[in-house]
């Protein structure tokens, strides 16, 4: 299936910014972070379509997924 | 012991007073809040001779305690009408705590038309005249107090905006670096500006170190505290490489970034103004992308940005404020925007009322909707000066839409709502209902929970979980409020186990009392009591804790998410 994964603040370097990427039927956040090297611990929030996830949560066709470290400010 | 400085503006007299037993242990909000609710008549004018502005350094200020050096003020606010305590950085709060100063009250009001300038040593204050700095702007009141007093003068100040007692004015507080931080919220410039103090400068010749009752317990403790500031990812990482502009494109993947007035929930331009970028930005034209906004600050999430030959155009650039020019008001060019938060700086206006406002007179038509230079324009010309448009705007959000007849006016007690959609992510939406400072993200900064998943997880987009969130974020910000400690130390607080008994521990060790966690909460939960109490006393009741009601019946895209809490349920946060 089709995913737009889009990386932000250190997940981007030596990787991208935003790329369409294919994906086997059974894929999940966590195919995601093994394929790309980042560690669950790494993870701050994931985001399918704009709603938080885990890593055990499947992937669906056409959908937006983005990464991000742990991150904060306000 | 400690000391109060109390300034009387009527007779203009200094009296340097014991600090009562009541007040001995508090600093900070608790000690501002403390004391407006003592001696501050709740119903009176908040422009008048009775209301009082009160600074306290915390609890902690001046001690080696890392990120401690902040200042509260407080009053009845012009702008919301309630209690207020604004905190700022600076160099202000470590001067007066190694002067021994625990607060310094300004009271009553000239009765003739002469400026003053307030001059803190540590044996009390001397009233000077003000009319060479009279009808300056914050920069040139700090270079002509430099050249006066060298550069290790401290110095607070107001701009015109404030003189002229507008309610978005803030007050200017010299950093380490010759430049400003700001308290920012409600008003309080114009309130300084009322008692005709144009700025207070502070020697503090002959100041000692801030006594420690256990310097062994107080040793472990912040060594303890320390380590945890440096672990925790967003403290030791994120926040001193991105700043707190990182938020930028999680609120927009999230859907909770306010666009173009609230219109929408996410923004197409987003990463032309993001965290990522800007650093980016920062780091190829040779600006500083870390910088601390007070001294022993381990964080540095500020930065100096830089124009393309690498001259300053601003710095404490921060998310709110990028957010509010950038996004809400469409500004694409973070050039611009930096340069219009230069400006909120020089005049001395709140960088998040000023930033929200212009988006609601840009909805008026008054600006064209993403000019930067004609903001700018507006910002030093007619805010910065005082024309009649100017004082329409320099009054806040809801002055604006109140003149044009708007309802898309992002307000809570007439204070703007800054940068996450309480549709989009509710527990926000509780704390700006309910804060006793009118909208205010961090008094109860629910979006450590809601969409950073620090402290936690409790979906945004669901309405359960959030009052108690809230309730819990205000009670604590209120005790943290009261530390002279900066915020984001609720990021490793929130995370990290030890990190709160060593923060008071630290507290504990300073005074030489038995401190407990379960006191210092109960201190944050009885000092929210106390600013609701004064708010009830002016007149505020429940219906005033309600978000504006475009929130109940106006979508937010992409989640179409509208504001559902009935006031019932919004209530439930008083019961503590």
């Amino acid at each position: 299936m089709k995913i737009t994964l889009k990386l932000f603040a250190t997940f981007r370097d030596n990787r991208f910014k935003v790329a369409e990427r294919e994906y086997a039927d059974n894929a999940t956040i966590g195919t995601i972070l093994e394929e790309l090297g980042i560690s669950e611990p790494e993870l701050g929030v994931a985001l399918i379509n704009g709603r938080h996830v885990v890593p055990t949560d499947a992937l669906v066709d056409g959908a937006t997924v983005s990464l991000f470290p742990k991150v904060g400010g306000g | 012991m400690g000391k109060i400085f109390r300034v009387n503006m009527t007779n203009l007299t200094c009296k340097v007073e014991d600090v009562p037993a009541e007040l001995a242990n508090l600093g900070g909000r608790a000690m501002t809040s403390s004391i407006v609710a003592a001696e501050v008549p709740p119903t009176c004018h908040p422009l008048g001779p009775n209301n009082k502005l009160v600074f306290a350094p915390g609890m902690l200020t001046g001690t080696p305690a890392a990120n401690s050096g902040r200042m509260s003020a407080g009053a009845k606010s012009p702008l919301t009408g309630t209690i207020k305590e604004s905190s700022a950085g600076g160099t202000s709060a470590q001067q007066f705590a190694r002067m021994g100063i625990k607060a310094m009250i300004i009271e009553g009001q000239p009765k003739d038309d002469k400026w003053y300038r307030l001059h803190v040593t540590k044996d009390g204050v001397t009233f000077e005249d003000a009319s060479d700095v009279k009808g300056k702007q914050n920069f040139a009141v700090i270079d002509a107090m430099n050249e006066k007093f060298g550069k290790k003068i401290g110095v607070v100040t107001i701009g015109v905006p404030g003189e002229e007692r507008l309610a978005a004015a803030n007050i200017s507080v010299k950093d380490p670096d010759q430049k400003i931080r700001s308290h920012g919220r409600g008003g309080l410039g114009a309130v300084m500006g009322s008692k005709k103090v144009k700025c207070i400068t502070i020697d503090d010749t002959g100041a000692g170190k801030v006594e420690i009752a256990d310097p062994e317990k107080f040793r472990a403790a912040a060594k303890i505290f320390a380590k945890g500031m440096l672990d925790h990812p967003v403290t030791g990482e994120a926040l001193p490489v991105y700043g707190t502009n990182v938020l930028i494109n999680i609120l927009n993947e999230a859907g909770g970034l306010p666009t173009q007035n609230f219109k929408y929930g996410a923004c197409e331009h987003h990463d032309m103004v993001s965290g990522e970028t800007m650093h980016d930005t920062i780091a190829k034209r040779g600006g500083k992308t870390k910088h601390g906004c007070h001294a022993g600050c381990i964080i540095q999430c500020s930065q100096e940005y830089v124009d393309e030959a690498g001259v300053y155009i601003t710095s404490g650039f921060e998310y709110e404020t990028v957010w509010g020019l950038g996004i809400n008001c469409m500004i694409k060019e973070l050039d611009d925007c930096a340069r219009i938060d230069n400006a909120m700086d020089d005049i001395g206006i709140d960088s998040i009322e000023g930033a929200v406002l212009i988006a609601v007179a840009m909805e008026a038509g008054v600006i064209p909707w993403g000019d930067g230079k004609e903001t700018l324009r507006v910002m030093n010309e007619e805010i910065g000066k005082c024309t009649p448009i100017g004082r329409i705007l320099g009054n806040g959000t809801a002055s604006v839409g109140q003149a044009f007849g708007l309802t898309r006016v992002p307000v809570v007690k007439n204070q703007g709502i800054p940068a996450y959609d309480p549709r989009s992510v509710k527990g926000i939406g509780i704390t700006y209902a309910t804060s006793t400072m009118g909208a205010d993200h961090t008094a109860g900064y629910t979006i450590a929970t809601n969409i950073l998943k620090v402290g936690g997880y409790v979906d945004p987009l669901s309405k359960e979980g959030q009052v108690e969130l809230s309730r819990n974020l205000q009670i604590g910000t209120t005790a943290f409020d009261s530390t002279g400690m900066c915020i984001f130390i609720a990021f490793p607080a929130l995370d990290i186990p030890e990190v709160l008994p060593a923060l008071v521990d630290m507290i504990a060790a300073t005074q030489g009392t038995s401190l407990t966690v379960d006191e210092f909460m109960g201190m944050g939960a009885s000092i929210l009591k106390k600013e609701k109490a004064f708010n009830t006393a002016a007149g505020f009741t429940n219906e005033d804790d309600r978000l504006p009601e475009f929130f109940e019946y106006e979508p937010v895209a992409p989640h179409n998410a509208l504001w559902d809490f009935t006031g019932a349920e919004i209530d439930e946060v008083w019961n503590f």
